[in-house]
């Protein structure tokens, strides 16, 4: 049997909440001496596993809170899991949220670069792409503008042209497709259509049941950390919709 | 093994070690490392726990390596794919800090020579120490301090800078500190610049010497980049240290040569500064490049010595914290 794209294990992941209230070393040391120095403990993921078959696209879906979003950013490796085990085997491209890992004061150009070596890419890699990128994201007559001067409808889609053209092997993508115009929207569907037949691994966070209906082959409810169900797309949309 | 060791049994380890080591380093001190006179048996027990901590760290740092060669490799080979990334940040940093200066680079140049043209002034005037070549002195201190603390406070604040990154992208964190100390060093090259310059227009004699000078930058450059990943994890957990480090880089600061002579000492201050590792490094650097003297064989061993035991810890304290960054972020 062909190895799972992504395997997740009984992956839990636990925050400390409260942790910013205390503020000084006094605070600190008063508190500890009288041993207030717990946290609250937040479960934001428990118990989670599936597995993801190379060139299969799942969507999640749930409530907000539900974990879906740290479950997306424990796969892209952001946050390591406080227990369990995460396999991935591909390089990964994560559009977690608009422009990440996007420098505001540099230009386009050389966000594009910064972005590719973040995957891992040579700028003379980068180079063969960026006549794609650009043409994608529609981007030409602001290529050297400070990106802190793009609209965040331009930021996205550079974000979105970047992690696309760059041909992952698994692409995470966090609520994003809605975001630029409706032309745009399109063109990301079809681009990501275009990744599908070519066999990237994608893996969709969305609110929308339509976009997961049409895009999807299998789907996961997560609510408040747990998992729900996991299944055909039309069975978790069905379980799905009456919550939301 | 059957069992695998983990950070406790790692830091158990290097514990017992340095009281092991610090013993053996009490009785044999070599004369040249502490004085052995009796009066001066405080100095010796720190230097010989100070020699003690950083030989074990060292050495397990070793042991580390080579029981987990497949660890190991893996974190190689993620150094290779991410070597690209660390360039294109060197180089931004170098961009940034001269964005929209008009002299630009230049100032990399300017900035040595000025401060070294207001030293010299007031040094030949208001404090008199009997240096020869003053300006070529105060330079070659000041260069590599200089390196040292810029290389060092901008590594601090690398990962609570690189916040924005870290948050969305999965990127090793250590290439944060690296990145800034690298982008420093391109900078110690300009500030050699202006010390050649100086170093000919003083008519000082230039020794055959000059050409070891990379070896104590290296030492320099893996010195700063281990203190540089400690300063950084610090600073995720415990902001203060930012403020900390300032009072604490102008401390050493004065405990190190830069502008006086090291024969104006007490001899309990000449023994304190030899704890002090810029001493050490500083001291390297003028041996080849003023007094075309290579350094002896423990000059050496206490350059690496201070420098390795500087990047293991670093290692030591980014692979066990580095997970936990995200979250005080």
């Amino acid at each position: 049997m062909e190895k799972p794209a992504i395997s997740v294990k009984d992956v839990s992941m636990m925050f400390n909440l409260n942790r910013d209230k205390i503020m000084g070393l006094k605070e600190y040391v008063v508190k500890a001496l009288k041993r207030q120095l717990y946290f609250d403990e937040f479960w934001a993921l428990k118990n989670i596993s599936f597995d993801v078959a190379s060139g299969e696209v799942v969507g999640i879906l749930g409530l907000n809170g539900s974990g879906k979003s740290t479950l997306l950013k424990l796969i892209a490796g952001v946050f390591k899991p406080t227990s369990g085990t995460i396999d991935v085997n591909g390089t990964v491209a994560p559009l977690l949220e608009l422009g990440a890992g996007f420098d505001f004061e540099f230009s386009a150009r050389e966000n594009v670069y910064m972005n590719g070596a973040m995957f891992g890419h040579s700028p003379d890699y980068m180079d063969t792409l960026y006549k794609d990128i650009m043409d994608f994201a529609e981007l030409w007559e602001f290529e050297n503008v400070p990106l802190k001067n793009f609209s965040s409808g331009m930021s996205a889609r550079l974000g979105f042209a970047i992690a696309t053209q760059i041909e992952p092997d698994i692409l995470i993508i966090d609520e994003i497709l809605g975001v630029g115009d409706y032309l745009f929207a399109q063109k990301c569907d079809q681009r990501i259509k275009e990744l599908l037949s070519g066999g990237t691994t994608v893996l969709l966070v969305s609110h929308s049941i339509t976009t997961i209906r049409e895009l999807c082959s299998r789907a996961i409810l997560l609510q408040s950390g747990q998992m729900v169900a996991v299944g055909t797309v039309d069975e978790i949309c069905q379980l799905y919709q009456p919550e939301g | 093994m059957a069992k695998t060791w983990t950070r406790k049994h790692y830091m158990g380890a290097t514990l017992l070690l340095s009281v092991v080591l610090s013993i053996v380093f009490f009785i044999y001190m070599p004369i040249e490392v502490a004085d052995h006179r009796p009066g001066n048996v405080p100095l010796l027990v720190i230097n010989s726990v100070f020699l003690a901590v950083t030989a074990s760290a060292m050495v397990i740092g070793f042991v580390i390596i080579l029981t987990k060669p497949d660890y190991v490799k893996t974190q190689i080979l993620t150094m290779g794919r991410f070597r690209h990334l660390l360039l294109l940040m060197i180089k931004r940093d170098f961009v940034t800090r001269y964005r929209r200066s008009v002299l630009g680079v230049l100032w990399s140049v300017l900035n040595p020579l000025l401060n070294m043209l207001i030293i010299t002034m007031v040094f030949s005037h208001i404090f008199r120490f009997d240096i020869e070549n003053f300006p070529v002195y105060y330079l070659s201190g000041s260069m590599i301090y200089g390196f040292f603390s810029e290389s060092t406070t901008l590594a601090m604040g690398s990962i609570t800078g690189g916040a924005g990154t870290i948050k969305k992208v999965y990127v090793p964190k250590y290439i944060f500190p690296v990145a800034r100390v690298l982008s420093s060093l391109v900078n110690l090259g300009f500030s050699f610049v202006a010390f050649l310059g100086v170093l000919f227009i003083t008519g000082a004699p230039v020794n055959w010497t000059m050409f070891l000078i990379p070896i104590p930058i290296v030492y320099l450059i893996i010195f700063c980049m281990g203190v540089g990943m400690i300063l950084s994890a610090v600073a995720v957990f415990f902001r203060d240290m930012n403020y900390i480090y300032g009072v604490g880089t102008t401390l050493l600061m004065f405990l190190t040569p830069i502008f006086y002579p090291v024969d104006i000492l007490t001899p309990r201050m000449y023994h304190l500064i030899h704890l002090n590792p810029m001493f050490h490094y500083v001291t390297y650097f003028r041996d080849l490049a003023l007094n075309g003297v290579v350094p002896n064989l423990w000059a050496n061993i206490i350059c690496i010595g201070f420098a390795l035991a500087a990047l293991s810890m670093g290692i030591y304290v980014k692979l066990s914290q580095q997970d936990k960054y995200i979250l005080y972020l």
